[in-house]
């Protein structure tokens, strides 16, 4: 079958791969209908996570329909349309059963490589490195779904391909976000990015009762979406003080949440933007964490800062006097969607999250490497790049 | 079919991988030497989401069973209703690896660990979740690779602990 596979650092490629087979009784095969690239593709794409061999095939956010299952699964049969989160869960341990599903602790079968680095190992990830799990991806005509019962979900009629893709991450990552943060009726919410993530994460805010919602991103297009499909307020800034400008919409306190929606490859106008290049390139540091400054620093005294963005190692120049003082609380996660999406797919049928404006380009396997390219450079206002595998 | 976006930069930021490692082990390193003077009980434990009273000894899952006269097994409860705690430990008590040995699964507890975790699944799953063969497309042969398939197949044992 066809897939698009990760070939070097800013090398895609288009290959024939093997068909995935069932190989666990909780296992189905799902012939995929679209499949998104997402902006934490650009790390692997930029060697930023070095745990990708050549050939690895791509994609974590997708929908499909079932074609086979396996012996123990009792929730899907053959022709259902669903949706896949992108994390590999058991829902057997303790970390599923708290609802921590991203924590797993049997969904990563290469659990000795991410206990390396941070420690205790975390559930997997399809199309996310060997570090992750080395699970295939889902650029490709068919995936298989390990713990199919607890990973897939039945997409209600009204619900289209294109709004069911973005409830496999970009949606349920937001809602972690929001939601892990805390968010209470009548805070003002502050998220730095306005991609996928950062407007699902706004959305969830809005709908968790957040009085007052700011997008913050340079993309004149992106902050049109988070007003428009959103309806959050927006702060470019390159062209805003932004600290400033939250420090006057909230009445000098600062954000009661601040939600880091960038990543390791944050970018600012600001001269640590230069340093932390600098650093990152000689690989003094692995990711920068420009955005992650900003918002604990503009954060209100006693408030949360959440990093949704991903982060895979060390940073420098962290502000944790700042964190200390100002009695923040920091948290973070990979997505916990198995426990949110049954939710948003509800949302999305009473049109309450919409996300099919952020497919922009909807293409063909074989633009595997235009898309990626779009979807890097921001090409023609690329939000996503979507594959489309039946063509 | 091969696109290249930007090529530039892709041997320094493959590099990137092997420092991240680096400073991995610089950091427990400055924690003291690689075992630092800690010997161990030689117990080794995972966290099972089931009653110790649901967790037979003596009809152990196949994993550690395989494992027959050479491990010995216990199980306690685990603090704050997290279940229990199933250790096993070798009988003939090998020194615990350097922290390095541990991390690539080369140490003398490796297949132990493997066979803890592989046990926790057959008991909160039903079976042990396989990844292999799994579709990938030509493999180039490089050092990065050959290093990163070296440390995948042992990464089912190797560990903190």
């Amino acid at each position: 079958m066809k897939a698009v596979t990760w070939r070097g650092v800013n090398e895609i490629g288009v290959e024939d791969v093997p068909e995935p087979t069932i190989l666990n009784d909780h296992d189905l095969i799902l012939e995929v209908g679209l499949s998104a690239t997402c902006g934490s593709d650009l790390h692997l794409l930029g060697g930023y996570i070095p745990a990708m061999r050549a050939g690895d095939v791509l994609g974590h956010e997708f929908m499909g329909t079932v074609v086979e299952v396996g012996r123990a699964v009792t929730k899907h049969r053959v022709g259902d349309r669903v949706v896949v989160v992108s994390f590999t869960s058991c829902g057997q341990c303790w970390y599923c059963r708290q609802g921590l599903w991203s924590l797993c602790d049997n969904g990563n079968p290469n659990p000795g490589i991410t206990e390396a680095l941070w420690g205790p190992s975390i559930g997997g990830c399809y199309g996310y490195s060997h570090a992750m799990g080395g699970w295939a991806g889902s650029h490709a005509r068919y995936i298989r779904v390990p713990y199919a019962d607890q990973g897939a979900f039945a997409i209600p009629d009204g619900v289209s391909d294109e709004r069911a893709l973005f409830a496999s991450d970009a949606a349920p990552t937001g809602w972690t976000g929001a939601h892990q943060a805390g968010v209470q009726p009548g805070d003002v919410v502050a998220v730095w990015g306005s991609g996928g993530v950062g407007q699902m994460a706004a959305r969830a805010a809005m709908l968790m009762g957040a009085e007052r919602v700011v997008v913050i991103d340079r993309y004149d297009n992106r902050l049109d979406q988070a007003r428009t499909y959103v309806g959050a307020e927006t702060l470019d800034y390159e062209q805003t003080d932004v600290t400033a400008a939250l420090r006057e919409m909230t009445g000098g306190r600062g954000p009661d949440v601040c939600i880091e929606a960038v990543g390791m490859e944050a970018h600012s106008p600001g001269p640590q933007y230069a340093y932390d290049q600098l650093k990152q390139q000689l690989r003094l540091q692995t990711d920068r964490p420009t955005a992650v400054r900003d918002a604990i620093y503009a954060c209100r005294k006693g408030g949360t800062v959440f990093t949704l963005g991903v982060f895979a190692g060390v940073v420098d120049t962290f502000p944790l006097g700042a964190v200390m003082n100002k009695a923040l609380t920091l948290r973070g996660a990979q997505q916990h969607g198995h426990r949110y999406i049954p939710e948003i797919l509800e949302r999305m049928s009473r049109d309450e999250v919409v996300t099919e404006h952020l497919a922009t380009h909807v293409m063909s396997l074989d633009d595997g490497p235009k898309g990626y390219r779009m979807f890097k450079e921001k090409e023609d206002g690329c939000v996503r790049a979507v594959f489309r595998p039946g063509g | 079919m091969t696109g290249t976006v930007v090529r530039a930069g892709s041997a320094a930021a493959l590099a990137g991988g092997a420092v991240l490692l680096v400073r991995a082990a610089r950091a427990r390193a400055a924690r003291g030497p690689v075992t630092g003077g800690w010997t161990g009980s030689g117990w080794l434990a995972v966290t099972v989401l089931r009653e110790p009273a649901e967790i037979d000894t003596g009809r152990l899952p196949a994993p550690l069973a395989e494992l027959g006269d050479r491990v010995e097994v216990r199980v306690r409860p685990a603090a704050g209703g997290k279940g229990s705690e199933l250790a096993a430990r070798l009988r003939d008590r090998p020194s615990p690896g350097s922290a390095p040995s541990r991390l690539v699964g080369r140490d003398p507890e490796a297949d132990l660990r493997s066979a803890l975790r592989r046990a926790k699944q057959v008991i909160e799953v039903g079976e042990v979740l396989a990844v292999d063969p799994a579709p990938h497309g030509r493999r180039t042969a490089t050092p990065w690779g050959a290093l990163l398939e070296a440390w995948t197949r042992a990464a089912p044992a190797g560990g903190v602990r």
